[in-house]
């Protein structure tokens, strides 16, 4: 038993023999062609053919993954047919050269010319450009397209598939991916997603071409690829397959329905990301917003400050990404838990009550400036709304707050263009912030409360420290009736509220969240269809009167 | 030759997929060419891969040529294209 490990891409389970996908890559000879005539009317023929195979390919993407996935094929048809890229070829083949060697010459000059703009969308079509060209010359040499060679279905391997690899593929023929290079974001990984094909990528040189048809299991929750597994390994994952796949079943009929309760109660139930990259699991998971994006990862990232350039871009392509759909950033959280040498941090006794968060940018209002600036930028190309964490106080707020209208009258002076609408929250994660929230509805748009911080500092429990297991409970009345004072002072003062902590999933406390009138849920983006469907089966009015009278009892159950 | 100004708006800026059909469009305007200029290069719209590496990107202003066969018209219908896709 070997077990390989990458990043699992497209959740699932799958087994079956591993195959190595075979990729025609015959060495194209260079020679002086017959004559222009002759050479020319190949092109053309190749052409036609390549352009009658992608629409042909946009019809079978779009009815397996829809419009999106039909898109891409349609674009590499347009470049087929491109005039520039035609006279391209044509100048060359009147030089005198054979056809397949110019195509190569042509592609490899335009695949150049977009890997060196500096903008990622137009760096991504390099890839569209070979595929193209590595069409037409496959049609000319008369490769076989398909890669597949196998009358069994198999675990598909290869050190990165092209977009149009994967959709020719015969998917009766394929269980699950594995490749070795790849991200989350190429189009292998999506279209994996898209088909509910487990996929894991990035394995790197784990994958060795002598594993050739052993038996391996994939999969694609935790990017774990098992060669010959011993037979509880087996029997363990076939089980997780088989429920995954009856549960996921249910969900999907779930997709594009309303977050409403049977008594007519709704919710918005929005995800948790940490990288710009996620934006499309939110999406195919049809989550409704996002209620959550924590920004660190671009410090985390980094070897120094992130720029105000690279934030903005990050940002931009977030909200672009999410079409008009709410989109909640919270500004760096960093302290406690989460270090970054550049920052200079000094080591603290209690750093989970230190300097972090809030506390840090507004200590150090030149790196909170930057960010302000990147997120209103960004705030044009979407609907933004900014977050702040770890408050206490209401002078916090207002002096963020003042951050904020110096960053914005920067803008006017400048010119520069950013959304009149974008809505400003807190995280209600100290208990003095739920205490105090009449007060600090006041001074915001809306309340997102981090219950994972709300619980420790509540119950004075350290989160990070498992022997403290039953004593950290989210569950305490403590912590329940905080959030019930919170939404009502949200309320009252016509202020949104929402929880973004790991609690907004917990399926035993969703007919409480409902009761107290919770109006946002943001949650992993895996979990938005459980949540949905536990929404879909309560019923408010049943239940929120027995909920709200134990929980504001001043009798403890037994 | 008509001429018109248009500020980018898309946030995209000229993608390939519009760019595309704009190319198409304009080889239906038999008589007429089409050229868009961003600082001192000027391309002609049916090249698409050319169009693509301006890297034109939302708020630069590019200068819109048409030159040929009924211009005005086709002006016209080229920058209602560029009002809707860019």
């Amino acid at each position: 038993m070997i077990t390989i490990q990458g990043k699992g891409v497209s959740a699932g389970v799958a087994a079956g023999p591993i195959y190595f996908y075979q990729r025609a890559e015959a060495e194209i000879q260079r020679k002086t062609n017959a004559d222009f005539e002759t050479e020319w009317k190949r092109f053309k023929d190749a052409q036609a053919k390549a352009i009658e195979q992608l629409g042909a390919l946009a019809e079978k993407a779009r009815e397996e993954a829809g419009d999106e996935a039909a898109l891409l094929f349609e674009t590499h048809q347009l470049m087929a047919e491109d005039l520039d890229y035609e006279e391209a070829i044509e100048e060359a083949v009147r030089g005198g050269l054979n056809i397949e060697a110019v195509i190569e010459d042509v592609r490899d000059r335009f695949a150049e010319m977009f890997a060196s703009m500096d903008d990622a969308y137009m760096q991504a079509r390099s890839a569209d450009v070979k595929d193209v060209s590595n069409r037409i010359i496959g049609i000319l040499t008369g490769a076989v397209q398909g890669g597949i060679d196998s009358d069994v279905p198999v675990i598909l391997a290869a050190d990165d598939l092209a977009p149009s690899e994967t959709v020719q593929l015969d998917k009766s023929k394929i269980l699950g991916f594995i490749t070795e290079g790849g991200s989350g974001s190429s189009h292998t990984a999506i279209l994996a997603r898209t088909m509910g094909i487990p996929a894991i990528i990035g394995v790197g040189s784990q994958l060795k071409e002598e594993y050739a048809g052993r038996e391996v299991i994939v999969d694609g929750g935790t990017g774990a690829a098992v060669l010959e597994p011993d037979a509880e390994t087996r029997a363990r994952l076939m089980k997780k397959q088989e429920e995954q796949r009856r549960h996921q079943e249910m969900l999907d009929l779930l997709k594009g329905k309303e977050n409403v309760t049977k008594d007519g109660h709704s919710i918005r139930i929005y995800c948790n990301i940490g990288n710009p990259e996620d934006v499309h699991v939110v999406l195919s998971n049809d989550g409704g917003g996002i209620g959550l994006f924590r920004s660190e990862f671009l410090y985390l990232g980094c070897d120094d400050y992130p720029s105000e350039e690279y934030q903005f871009e990050a940002y931009k392509k977030v909200l672009s990404d999410m079409g008009g759909k709410e989109v909640v950033i919270r500004t760096l959280d960093i302290g406690a838990d989460k270090q970054i040498g550049y920052f200079d941090l000094p080591s603290e006794e209690n750093p989970a009550m230190g300097n972090r968060a809030l506390r840090i940018c507004l200590n150090r209002p030149e790196i909170f400036r930057t960010q302000l600036r990147a997120l209103y930028r960004a705030s044009a190309f979407g609907k933004l709304c900014i977050m702040f964490p770890m408050v206490a106080s209401v002078w916090e707020v207002r002096e963020a707050k003042k951050l904020c209208e110096q960053v914005k009258r920067e803008l006017d002076t400048e010119g520069v263009a950013y959304s009149p609408d974008v809505q400003i929250g807190i995280m209600i994660e100290t208990p003095a912030a739920a205490v105090i929230s009449d007060r600090l509805a006041k001074e915001v748009d809306f309340f997102s409360c981090g219950t994972n911080d709300l619980t420790q500092y509540t119950l004075a429990c350290d989160r990070q420290n498992n022997d403290l297991g039953r004593f950290f409970d989210p569950h305490h009345p403590a912590v329940l009736r905080l959030l019930k004072m919170v939404a009502d002072n949200a309320h009252k003062n016509g202020i949104w509220v929402g929880i973004c902590g790991e609690l907004g999933a917990d399926l035993q406390l969703t007919e409480t969240f409902l009761s107290i009138g919770i109006d946002e849920l943001s949650v992993s983006p895996r979990a938005v269809l459980p949540l949905r469907q536990k929404v879909r089966e309560s019923n408010v009015a049943q239940v929120r009167d027995g909920l709200l009278g134990a929980l504001l009892s001043d009798q403890t159950p037994v | 030759m008509k001429k018109f100004d248009y500020v980018i708006t898309d946030p995209v800026g000229i993608h390939a997929r519009p760019a595309g059909v704009l190319a198409k469009e304009v080889k239906n305007y038999e008589g007429a060419t089409v050229t868009i200029t961003k600082g001192d290069r000027t391309v002609d719209v049916r090249k698409l891969m050319a169009i693509m590496g301006m890297g034109i990107k939302q708020g630069d202003t590019v200068t819109v040529s048409v030159d040929g066969a009924n211009e005005e018209e086709v002006a016209a219908k080229i920058e209602e294209f560029f009002k809707t896709y860019f």
